[in-house]
Formats: structure tokens, sequence, C-alpha cells
């Protein structure tokens, strides 16, 4: 520990967003650093890397009017650290952890580093516990539960916003079978987002009433506190869940934002660049976010992550949702085709998946017939999607009638099952309708 | 030795340390990371830090111990869970909390437990380098004590002992004790190396009736996400038949970890009736522990599984994902600003990987048993695109290919074995041993399957163009019968109880549906109905 800040005018380049101070006696690595502009205003950074006594700075700012010469370089001789109380609720910060609602700053009962502990395998529940969202494809087919982190992949111009809200608004059925009993909060964050974005979700939050905390940070905001929002984020929620024992809903829009975010200061950097220029470190990178949603044993509360991913250019191989899927236990895929035939949510469920669905369902969960029943509306459904391309070749008259029953079914499927005008259903009722649905078509035995 | 960090890039630090030998161990900082010195230069010494080096400071002290990374073996590895360090997880948390903190060090092994001793020397006997002396009952293993040093044996204990306690005196003063160190990037020595000859048959009909394994062989697993290596590769450790296995999660996630934990503390080995946990050890670096020591995990799992082996032990290696070891590499040698080669993976990528897959093999062992240490590692292609750099250099080493089907996995088939595209160069030899021990129908059923497989895909091309209605009836039944041969025999689901099969089993119920499928030609070439041939087959 040294006993003082100790300040360095010794700035020998500046780079984009980069500063390589000289002659830097002692350091550590991920040392916040404040830099004094000669205006006298000061913007933070993070020691990057450290090579005998020169220290490349990344800035948390513009390094507009900056100048090597008069400008200071202040190092705290700490990591960053977030503020930590419950009265962090029904607040809202910057991507920085500034209050942006006009308060002051809550008085801190504790503080912990951003970046987090890893969570010992060991030490970890396995989530079970069923989460009702109110749509019947995730409810239905691919089940969320407690401590999970399920993506929504999502394409341009796709309606994810109106689906997370929706999912926000009916989230508050996790209080009423929390028996952890800290109560319900939401964690949400918002990277790169457009005004017109952020006011739809301040309205959704506002109106859901529940607990919620929230970091934004807007598409003309630094690109650097977009990499730090979500930390910040994570650990009010790692806070709230495993000391405070409520179950934590963390929802990120949009994840892409944060890896152009990451491949813009990759490149900064000089960086070798990997897949389509993102860097090569890109999945433990993501991996050391999502990997904090979880349950732990003995303890109440839980971290389940809700994140938003767009794919560019629909593209499900795109480096973004693909490392994606290889760290989240599932993925809810949204289908511009659906959304073109005006069905609401447009959730394929043939891509989409809940890797720990098997758990969360069931007698005791959910209901004893959850699992026949999806599983038989999977099939018939699979079938019927596999025969629309035989029907484009041969034409419908030239189909068995076998064939046309699974088209049909498939059809009625989308614009009944999947559709959902009429506001959410409970898991009791989404199975009823699947099983309605099945027996219309005989398709209710095994 | 003493010295002091002078710099830190990502997971490497730079020391001012001078007699540092390479892959010598170190603990760096005031924290005491454990690291490993992977380059010597003119700027000193930089070692690979297997914790986060967030906080660490440049002036801080660093230490050399002297010894390269080993690993403790002996007994009380069963059962255990351990960090890609063999720092036990359990016990780590249970003295830190359920978050790990950087600088925890704890012993591998319990060194108070109590073992029952059998002495294989008695006073007077000579004893070379790795000839068992000894051997422990350990969970209803037999687990030798191999000599680390030669000699002639002065005293030694039996009955109850700890690891703490020398168990053997030699003349002229040195000890044996029950556990030793050995350093992870060594591969343990053999005498001899045979090519496989028995299979390691998993309990799962597609690999082990079309694409059998093979004992002391290699097979990869790559697959696009959610294809299902991870289930396929749990459920091939609960049911293979093996004296031990070794499971790393090799940067992959921490629930599916808890959810091995808890399903393995449960069930039971289908093949002895004992505890799953108590034939296996665990290795768990998820995606979000420090990237060096998920390099390190790899070597450390094996070390202990070329352990077992040495026993005459049958042990089986799975690696999930060895995709996220070859970026570990990956970011430690950008971090080192070596020169990238293929998608910025370092150039030694494929031979470091074609080393690993040498340690596999069936061999005679020091002292004259007869061992085998099978891997199977998965491989999760970035997009599913399988020419990238280390399914390439996957491809070179495995024995065999078994390559998992997006399209499988979207229709819900498990395990999703693409059955065009997969193969095994074991086949020939376990097929006949297959066609020995089992019946001496197997090869013929698996030829008529792969060709009624690759029939169906014909048929369905021509259906596309034509439609259904221009097949013939002899066609019609070849499309059943391949549905039915997909559907109930090449479908395994992990959930139900058809998660495992004996190849008696298996042999058994291809012969069923092939024979059925026999005798309905039979009954169409006599002039029968389709329809009514289908309705009693039934
Ligand atoms: N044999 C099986 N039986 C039933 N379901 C299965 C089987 N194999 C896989 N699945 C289903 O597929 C899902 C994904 O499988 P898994 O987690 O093994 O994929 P993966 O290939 O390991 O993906 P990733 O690369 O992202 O880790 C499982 O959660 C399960 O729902
Ligand atoms: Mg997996």
């Amino acid at each position: 520990m040294r006993l003082a800040e100790h300040v360095y005018s010794t700035v020998s380049a500046i780079r984009s967003q980069l500063l390589l101070v000289e002659k830097v006696a002692e350091v550590r690595m991920g040392e916040i650093v404040r830099v004094r502009r000669p205006d006298g205003r000061e913007i933070e950074g993070e020691v990057l890397l450290v090579s005998g006594e020169t220290v490349l700075v990344q800035l948390f700012g513009e390094s507009r009017g900056l100048d090597i010469s008069a400008t200071a370089v202040i190092f705290t001789d700490s990591v960053k650290q977030a503020p930590l109380a419950e009265t962090v609720l029904h607040r809202m910060f910057d991507g920085s952890f500034r209050p942006i609602d006009g308060l002051p700053l809550f008085v801190p009962e504790a503080w912990a580093p951003i970046t987090g502990h890893p969570i010992n395998p060991s030490s970890r529940a396995r989530p079970q516990e069923f989460i009702e969202t109110g749509f019947a494809t995730i409810d239905g087919l691919n089940t969320l539960v407690k401590g999970q982190k399920l993506p929504i992949f999502s394409c341009a111009g796709l309606p994810a916003r109106e689906m997370v809200a929706a999912i926000l608004k009916n989230a508050r059925v996790i209080e009423a079978k929390g028996e952890s009993g800290g109560g319900f909060a939401l964690v949400f964050v918002a990277l790169g987002l457009t005004y017109h974005e952020y006011a739809f979700y301040l309205d959704a939050i506002r109106a859901m009433r529940s607990d919620y905390a929230a970091f934004v940070n807007l598409a003309d905001d630094p690109v650097v506190e977009r990499l730090m929002a979500p930390r910040f984020g994570l650990t009010v929620a790692e806070y709230l869940a495993f000391e405070k024992g409520r179950d934590v809903l963390v929802v990120i829009t949009d994840m892409t934002n944060y890896c152009d975010a990451l491949r813009e200061v990759a490149t900064a950097r000089e960086e070798l660049p990997g897949r389509r220029g993102y860097p090569g470190y890109m999945y433990s990178e993501l991996a050391s976010l999502y990997e904090r949603a979880g349950r732990i044993k003995g303890r109440p509360g839980s971290i389940t992550m809700l994140p938003v991913v767009t794919m560019p250019e629909d593209d499900i191989t795109h480096p973004i949702p693909d490392l994606t899927g290889y760290i989240t236990e599932g993925q809810i895929v949204l289908s511009r085709e659906l959304h073109q035939r005006g069905i609401f949510p447009p959730v394929d469920v043939l891509p989409s998946l809940s890797r720990l669905m098997q758990q969360g369902i069931g007698p005791g969960r959910t209901r004893a017939d959850h699992r026949a029943i999806a599983n038989l509306l999977y099939r018939h459904y699979a079938r019927g999607r596999d025969l629309r391309n035989l029907e484009v070749i041969v034409g419908r008259d030239g189909m068995s009638e076998a064939d046309r029953g699974h088209l049909d079914f498939a059809k009625a499927f989308e614009e009944e099952f999947v559709q959902q005008t009429g506001g959410r259903r409970t898991v009791g009722q989404t199975l009823d309708a699947g099983l309605a649905l099945l027996r219309r078509f005989g398709f209710d035995s095994p | 030795m003493e010295g002091k960090i002078t710099g830190i890039a990502g997971p490497t630090v730079t020391l001012a340390m001078p007699g540092l030998k390479m892959y010598d161990r170190v603990l760096a900082g005031a924290a005491r990371l454990f690291g490993e010195v992977i380059r010597l230069g003119p700027e000193g010494a930089v070692a690979q830090v297997y914790e986060s080096t967030r906080g660490m400071g440049v002036g801080e002290p660093a230490i050399s111990l002297g010894k390269p990374l080993t690993v403790r073996l002996g007994p009380g590895l069963l059962g255990a869970i351990y960090d890609g360090l063999q720092r036990p997880l359990p016990e780590v948390a249970a003295a830190t909390g359920p978050f790990i903190l950087p600088g925890s060090q704890w012993p591998a092994l319990a060194e108070e437990r109590v073992w029952a001793f059998v002495p294989l020397k008695q006073p007077g006997d000579k004893v070379a380098v790795g000839e068992p002396y000894g051997a422990i009952e350990e969970d209803g293993t037999r687990h030798f004590l191999f000599a680390d040093q030669a000699g002639t044996v002065a005293a030694m204990a039996s009955g109850s002992i700890t690891l703490a306690q020398p168990l053997a005196e030699l003349v002229g003063g040195g000890t044996l004790t029950a556990a030793q160190e050995w350093p992870i990037r060594i591969p343990r020595p053999w005498r001899r190396k045979f090519a496989p000859t028995t299979p390691l048959i998993t309990g799962q009909r597609v690999i082990d009736f079309l694409f059998p394994l093979a004992r002391g062989g290699t097979a990869m697993l790559p697959g696009g996400f959610g294809t299902g290596k991870t289930v396929l590769e749990q459920a091939i450790a609960k049911f293979a038949e093996v004296d031990i296995v070794v499971y790393v999660g090799c940067g992959e996630r921490g629930n599916e970890m808890a959810d091995m934990l808890e399903e393995f503390a449960t069930l039971t080995d289908p093949w002895t009736g004992r505890t799953l946990m108590r034939r296996t050890i665990m290795v768990a670096n998820t995606s979000n522990m420090p990237v060096a020591a998920r390099e390190a995990s790899i070597y450390t799992a094996v070390t202990m599984a070329e352990y077992y082996r040495d026993m005459g032990c049958h042990v089986l290696l799975l690696a999930d994902s060895i995709s996220r070891w070859a970026e570990a590499l990956r970011e430690i040698s950008s971090a080192l600003e070596e020169m990238p080669g293929e998608e910025g993976y370092p150039t030694y990528l494929a031979s470091r990987l074609a080393s690993f897959f040498a340690r596999a093999g069936m061999v005679e062992t020091m002292s004259g048993k007869i061992g085998s240490l099978s891997m199977i590692l998965s491989v999760s292609p970035p997009g599913g695109d399988l020419t990238e750099p280390t399914t390439q250099a996957c491809l070179r080493a495995a024995g065999a290919f078994l390559m998992l089907d997006t399209g499988l996995a979207h229709r819900r088939h498990f395990p999703a074995i693409n059955w065009f595209q997969s193969y095994s160069l074991y086949d020939q030899e376990m097929t006949a041993y297959f066609g020995k021990e089992v019946d001496p129908a197997w090869a013929g059923l698996k030829r008529q399957t792969h060709t009624l497989l690759q029939r169906e895909e014909k048929l369905r091309e021509v259906a596309e163009i034509v439609g259904a209605e221009g097949l013939q009836d002899a066609d019609h039944l070849v499309m059943h019968t391949a549905a039915r041969l997909r559907q109930e025999f090449l479908r395994q689901n992990t959930f139900d109880s058809d998660a495992f099969s004996t190849p008696k089993l298996t042999l058994e119920k291809a012969a069923r549906l092939l024979d059925q499928h026999t005798a309905a030609e039979a009954r169409l070439a006599r002039g029968d109905f389709l329809t009514d041939i289908l309705r009693e087959m039934a």
C-alpha cells in the first residue's frame, strides 16, 4: 500500500484513448488513475500494461483537450470498485456509476471490485426453480430457471424490446414464488441505446413497480463506459443476490454494442484482431460477465441474466451470437419471417433452447405433463416445418394427407400457440393451449 | 531465490530474478500468485500467472520455488474436485467462501486422512524406481504406491497410515511416502505402447455400433454450440466401461459442473454399482476462472490419469472443451507478443496438441502392468466452421472423429452424431472384436445399417424432386426402416432410461429392426401390400 497518491506529469504519448506515462515508480495492474487536463478537469483511466517504468493507461473518456506537457496523471493505488447499499434501488446511473436522476450518490455500506471473483464451481447450486415469463414459447418450450443466463437473439428491427418489456412486466411472478424472502430486484443495463429506445425501457421499468437499479450508457456516451456499465450492474446484482438474498434479474441490452465497443477499444490498443476484427479473448471476456449468473449453495438469492443480442446481418454464426451461444445456457431466437407475418413474439422455437429446462419443469415445479406436451409440440412442429420445403416443390396437392395435417399443425402452432395477442399466459394456460392444439390434430399421443 | 516484478501484461509478468530456469514455478507479488516461467530473455524472465493479475504491482517481490509445476499424486484423488492447478475446490470453498479469491493455496490431498496400507515388500527386499512397494484400497480401486527412489527396504509400515508419514525406510536413509509430485508437462513413462485392441464401451449405441472407440484411443467431438458435446461427454463419463474417469471442464460453464457434481454424487457406475464419484476425478476450470490455469488444467488432468494408468487401470480422460484450452494458449501467446499463426493462434498449437494426444495409449507400465488411457475431447469450432485451426490440428491427431451436427440437434436428434461424416480408425479391429465377443452378426448388421441410411438419403433427394408418390414400395420400406433406425436406435435420450445400452442390447435392438426389415422385403417380393406390412410391423 502506498501512503499517498502519486502524481506524474511524464506523459510521453497520447493516442485515441490511450496514454503512455513514463518513469512511474510504483503502479498496479488495473489501478485507477485520474488524469487532470490543463483546464483542471479530471477524467478517469485504468492501468492496462506495465513495462518497467512505462505505463499504458486506458482513459474512460475523451482524450480531447489533453496535451503531453501539461497533463498530470494521478495514480490512486486502487482498482475500480463499486459502491454498494440497498439504497441503490430505484436509482439510475451512467456507465461510470454517477447518478443521472438528479439525486446525490447514496451512502455506500460496502465497496467491491467491479470485476468480481469467480464463483467456486463446487459452491454453485444447480438452477432449477421455474421462472414464469408469460410467454408460451419460453415457459412451455424453453423454460427459464433462476440462476440461468438465457439471451434473446434478435435481428435489427425485430421487437426484442417489446418482449423484454413484457417480461419485465410479468417478472414479478418470481417474487410470488420466491422462497428466499429477500424479494425480487431488476438490474437494468442499457448499452449504447438511442434515446428513443432508452425512453421506451424507462417507461417499462416505471410500469413494473418493483425494485430496480439502472445503469445507462447511451449511444453517444463514452465507449469505454460501455465496457464498465455491465460490471457495475453485476457487482450490484451480486450484492443484492448473495448479500441481501434477493432474486435478481439482470437485463442487458444490447450486448452487440458491448462487443463492438470491445472491438473498438482493442483496435485502438493495436491488438491483434481475431474473427471479423473482434479480439481473440472475446469468449473469456463475455464469460467473465455471463458466468456471474447463478445460485450459491446455502445462500438465498440468485442472479438470472436475460441479455439481448442483435445478430449482425441476421447471421447466427457471427462471432457475437456464436460466442454468446457457447457461453449461455441456451438462447431464444427471434425470426424475421414470423415477425413479417405479424406474429408476436416472433420466437422460432426450433433453434431456440433452454438447456436448464430439464431441471425446472415437471411435477412440483410446473406440471407433470409438461415434458410430454413440450416434446410433442416440438416434434410435430419440426415435422411441419420440414414439410414446408417439400410443399414449395411438389405443391400441397402432391402431398399425403398426413403431411398436409402436419403443415396445418405448424401454421396453427405459430398462429395460436406462439402468437400471443391476448397478453400473458400462466404456465398452466400455456400447457392447456398446447394440449388443446395437439388434440385438435390428433397428435396427443406419444 | 528472490527477485521482483518489473512488468505486467495480461496473464504474464516480467521478473527481474537471475538464475530462473524455464518452467520454474514462481510465487509472484504480494498476493503470492502462482506462476510458471515460460520465457527467458534480455528483458528478464516472463512467467504466466495462474490468477488474475489485477491489483498486482510493479516492484512487488517474487520468489522462485526452484521446481516446475507439479501435481500431487497419491490416495485421495478419486472423488476430488480440483481447479486447473489441482487446488481442491470444496476445501477452498470451506476455507474462503463461495467466491475464489486470488492467492488461496490448499494441499491437493488430505494429508491426515487414514488409509489401510498393505506392504508388497518386506525388510531386506530390493525396490526399483517405479516399482510398487505397497497398495491401498481406495474406494474400490487397488491403489498401488510406486517407489520414487531405488534401494533396499530397511523398515516397512503396515495397516493404518497417513500421507504425511514415511511408509518405508531404505537402507542408507531414504524414505518412501504414499504421495509424490510429478511435473504436469512431462508424460509419465511406460515400457511399451500397443495398438488398441479392445473397445472402449461408451453405452451410446451410435458410437459403440457405428463408430467404436478403443481403449487407449482418442476421439474428437466437434460441434457448434448446443449440439450436445457436454451432455454426450457427461453421459460417457457416467456409463463408459472403464476403471477411472478424469473429467476436465476446461473453460466451460459453472452451472454444468454443479449439475454434474450433484449427479455424480448420487448415481452409480452401471458396471460395478459403486457411486460414480468414487471412480471420478473432476477438474473444473470454468470460463471465468483465470486463463493461464485453464491452459494448465488439461495437463493437471492427464498427469493424474496417467498415474492411475500406471496402476494397471483403464482410464478415460474427457475434456470439454479443448478449443477453450487453445484459446488460453492464444491469449498467453499474444501477451508474449509472439508471431501469430493462423487466426492468431501460436504456430506451435498443432505440435502442442499432438503431444497431448500422444499421452493416450494402451501401455505396458514401468512395473509390467497393462493399463490404458483413452481420451475424448470436445471441440467448439467458431461458427461451426470445421476448417478452423483447432479442429484441423485435432483432426490430424485423433483416432475417431464424431461430428456433431447442428441440423440434427435442431431436430432434437441426440446424440447428434452425423452418420455420414463421422469415422473411427478403430472400426475394423473393434468390429472384429464385437463379432467375436458379442455376436458374429455384428459386422453384417452394421453394414446393413450404413447402407439403409445412405439409401434413405438418396431417396430423400429423389422424393424432393418427384414427390413421395414417385417412389416404389420397396423405397418406401427403406425410408420407413431408416426412420426407425434413426429414431429408435441411433437416437438416445440421456434424460430417460434409454440413456445407456450394453453392446449386447445394442446388437439385439439393431437385429430386431433389421430382421423386421428383411422379413418385410421378402413379403413385398411375394406381392403383399406395403400398407398391410407396415401396419403389422407397428
Ligand atoms: N443425448 C441427449 N439427450 C437429450 N437431450 C440432449 C442430449 N444431448 C444434448 N441434448 C440437449 O441439447 C442441449 C445442449 O447440449 P450441450 O449442452 O451438451 O451442448 P454443447 O455442444 O456442449 O454446447 P456448448 O458448446 O455451447 O457447450 C442440452 O441442454 C439438451 O437439452
Ligand atoms: Mg458444452
